[in-house]
């Protein structure tokens, strides 16, 4: 029983990026090109909520659909890309930004990767400058040298 | 019979794996010659009987006895051949079978071919090896057998799912377990030198081809499992950031940095202790990359079926091996002294930065991966994240990697004069700001990210060109029949790495043509009527239903016009598996050197309209192209004479490439052979 379940996972995680051939169908665009390039780029910022790691605009989920419509509809309406995130983050919940917001809580999200750049630069800095106060180890002996060659070139 | 003689096989393998665990810890320990011998022998016994296991197991798939319940559940009489060998790896049981088996064929190699390494040193590299393949033999063993019987015996099996049925997918999994369980004898070398207490080049010099042959595989693994998103999933996607897909990047970055250290170690004796950690990293990141995915927890916060207890074991036994290993690590790392010296300005500072770069960006992708478990457990959040996380984040990590690529390879070793290097680079550096020029002129919607990835493309490739250039002698007086000659004579190893620079560079460009260049048009369809894409008119002919094997196709016919003339006609497909209740999509691509043109079949509508999706990706090819020449790249490496394995040992005598260059008393043809 258990042992077909990580393959179902599998199985449905497959099902659920390939039964989906690309969601916007060409009714739902809206007529004026600069407000349906807007709409484009926001869906690729919000998540379909039932697919995996989907966006909107990848998906042909219902719920992808009607998230879809909601975005155009707000835009139509006149709000900004930022009022309309931020009425779709009301209505379906923070989860469906695929761009978490900058929050105190999400600063290690964010800054993790400078945060690592920053630390990691500085003990590399530190290692080369001690590197370059390293004086030359003196040359390999010939019986050393010997002894290298026997243990990393093949035999004849 | 043969499956009970396979299970009988699976259980002596465990008892060989703790006899080569045993023999070689202690033997390692003590020196004592049997224990060392018993190790080796262990370790050439245990891969024999694994292949005798997964022979046995791969048997009951090709004769389809479903009294197998692993085959029952998996697989199915009708199916064509190629999909039965190909669900042996298909599922849980059969995949852990073959990992296991590449381990043991690993070691086995190690205990075969690595006669010369220091005897102690090699009991150890066994011994841990042979400490991972216990944990998971016992894991298969008393959770996971493959080997149950059914009585009764049911008549045919519930077949393998349709969309694994694929060939990218049948060999997807092989180069992928290749990849992350080649990292395993990394991570062993690493282990056994804390053991020992020492690094030094000749230790380098032997984990080299090992990390090479992982890389190359797990490169071409992830190539293979990206083209077929690329093809099968409808858009020509090809990276989709996805928490299976990361685990499988993170790795491959450790290892990318790895390779890099490892030339360090090899070449200046020096950067040791990051190298072992880079080691047991990228072997950690694998067996995460393999068992994450089936623990439930990255999914947790998705719908998503799985099989938590058995996926937490596998993770429990990771973080054990992982977390020893660092233990280990912290231990004895500071006993790991560093030789050579170098100035700020060389090869050695380029290096390291070029390791800082990647350990960034594979942190970068391990937040972003496990950011909404982390969000869940600690903070009560429920998050998602996605691409626009990871083009955020990564994309200056990687742009300043792209910069520091082509400085790198033009500073030599120890003591490097910039200046030099500067005048080295000048060419280089005018073609990349005028192509980025271009770019940004020719370029619509995102010309800023467009300059940005052309100038990292071609400042990668020009780089690489001037220092092959230089090299060979171009430019020197010398006949153009000579520089040819000499730029032959360069080691693989050389070739191989000057390659695999050039190909990222070029799979740059193939992903922009794959996002910022496309374009795309869907329109609903009559038969008969056309719409534009690209300078390309695409005619809709109408749409055929036939029953084929396991699943119905409906293919429209779809005619491709360029100024009024026919150049092709593409059959997009949809298929539809009544059994699986599945419905997949087939689209029909036109790749030629100028890009693809992709075709997707959509929905009906009522008035007998069909949606017909097109794109157009301008220079997708390269990213394909790229991809191969970046895994040729590391077997060119691997095919270097130094790493060849039991090969005679005739020292070629190559005219040294550039006396001045020579900074140390490595023979010549190890001259440049940074990865």
């Amino acid at each position: 029983m258990s042992g077909r379940n990580a393959w179902a996972a599998l199985a449905v995680f497959l099902a659920l990026f390939t039964s989906a051939s690309p969601g916007l169908e060409p009714e739902e665009r809206l007529a004026d090109p600069a407000l349906e390039a807007r709409a484009r780029d926001l869906s690729r910022e919000l998540r379909c909520l039932v697919c995996q790691g989907q966006t909107i605009d990848d998906s042909n989920a219902p719920v992808a659909r009607a998230l879809r419509t909601f975005v155009r509809e707000r835009i139509t309406a006149g709000d900004d890309d930022e009022a309309v995130l931020a009425a779709v983050t009301e209505r379906y919940g923070a989860s469906v930004r695929l761009r978490p917001e900058w929050t105190a809580q999400t600063a290690l999200l964010w800054g993790g990767p400078l945060i690592i750049f920053v630390l990691g630069g500085l003990a590399a800095v530190r290692f080369i400058r001690r590197s370059a106060e390293t004086p030359d180890p003196s040359p390999l002996t010939p019986e050393e040298k010997a002894r290298l060659a026997e243990q990393s070139e093949p035999a004849s | 019979m043969i499956i009970e003689l396979g299970h009988l096989a699976l259980i002596l393998s465990l008892l060989a794996c703790i006899a080569q665990a045993a023999g070689g810890l202690w033997g390692g320990h003590t020196r004592h010659p049997q224990a060392v011998a018993l190790a080796s022998t262990a370790a050439v016994l245990q891969a024999a009987l694994m292949t005798a296991a997964f022979a046995a197991l791969t048997h009951a798939y090709v004769t389809s006895d479903f009294s197998v319940a692993n085959v029952y559940q998996n697989s199915h009489s009708a199916k064509p051949l190629l999909y039965k060998i190909s669900g042996v790896w298909g599922n849980h049981e059969g995949s852990m079978l073959l990992w296991i088996m590449i381990l043991a064929w690993l070691g086995a190699m190690v205990a075969w071919f690595d006669r010369r390494l220091a005897p102690t040193l090699r009991a150890r590299v066994l011994g841990v090896q042979a400490l991972i393949g216990a944990g998971f033999l016992a894991f298969v063993l008393f959770t996971s057998n493959p080997f149950l019987r059914m009585d009764p015996a049911p008549l045919d099996g519930r077949d393998l799912n349709p969309l694994l049925q694929d060939p990218g997918l049948a060999f997807h999994p092989p180069f992928l377990y290749l990849g992350y369980v080649g990292f395993s004898i990394a991570f062993s070398f690493g282990v056994a030198a804390l053991l020992e207490g020492r690094v030094d080049p000749a230790w380098a010099r032997w984990v080299r081809p090992w990390t090479l042959l992982a890389w190359t595989a797990l490169t071409l693994g992830i190539a293979l499992g990206s083209a077929w998103a690329y093809y099968e999933l409808g858009w020509g996607g090809f990276w989709f950031w996805d928490p299976v897909e990361n685990a499988s990047l993170m790795p491959w970055l450790a290892g990318t940095a790895l390779l890099h250290s490892a030339a360090v170690v090899e070449k200046r004796d020096t950067l040791k202790s990051w190298t072992i950690l880079l080691a047991i990293i990228a072997f950690s990141t694998s067996a995460l990359g393999t068992f994450v995915v089936r623990s439930g927890l990255l999914t947790s916060v998705h719908a998503f079926a799985n099989d938590p207890d058995r996926g937490m074991l596998l993770l429990a036994l990771c973080l054990a091996l992982t977390g020893g290993a660092l233990a280990l690590f912290a231990l004895r790392a500071g006993a790991l002294r560093a030789g050579g010296g170098f100035k700020p300005v060389s090869r050695e500072s380029a290096l390291v930065f070029n390791n800082l770069a990647i350990a960034a960006l594979l942190s970068t992708v391990a937040i972003g991966t496990f950011w909404p478990v982390i969000a869940e457990v600690a903070l009560g959040d429920i998050v998602s994240v996605g691409a626009p996380y990871y083009d955020a984040t990564a994309t200056p990590i990687a742009a300043l990697i792209a910069a520091a690529m082509s400085i790198g390879v033009a500073l030599p070793w120890k003591r490097a004069d910039w200046r030099a290097a500067a005048r080295r680079l000048r060419v280089a550096a005018a073609l990349t700001l005028v192509c980025a020029g271009l770019g940004l002129w020719l370029t619509g919607e995102g010309r800023g990210l467009a300059a940005l990835g052309v100038a990292m493309a071609v400042w990668i490739i020009a780089g690489s060109a001037t220092d092959l250039a230089v090299r060979a002698g171009l430019g020197t007086g010398r006949s153009f029949e000579l520089v040819l000659k000499r730029a032959a004579g360069l080691p693989r190893a050389y070739w191989g790495g000057t390659l695999a620079h050039a190909a990222l560079g070029i799979m740059l460009i193939g992903m922009l043509g794959g996002t910022v260049w496309k374009t795309e048009a869907s329109e609903a369809l009559r038969p008969g009527e056309r719409m534009e894409i690209a300078g390309f008119t695409l005619v809709y002919e109408g749409v055929e239903e036939r029953r084929v094997d396991n699943y119905i196709a409906e293919t429209a016919a779809i005619t491709v016009l360029r100024e009024g003339r026919q150049i092709d006609a593409l059959r997009p497909e949809r298929r539809w598996y009544p059994v699986a209740e599945q419905q997949t999509t087939e689209a029909a691509i036109r790749l030629t050197l100028g890009g693809d043109l992709y075709v997707a079949l959509g929905d009906p509508r009522e008035d007998g309209a069909r949606v017909i999706r097109a794109w157009r990706h301008p220079v997708i090819g390269c990213l394909w192209a790229g991809a191969l020449l970046l895994a040729g790249g590391g077997l060119l490496s691997l095919l270097d004479r130094r790493h060849r394995v039991g090969a005679p040992a005739q020292r070629r005598l190559a005219p040294n490439p550039d006396p001045r260059q020579r900074p140390n008393l490595d023979p010549p043809e190890t001259q440049g052979a940074a990865p």
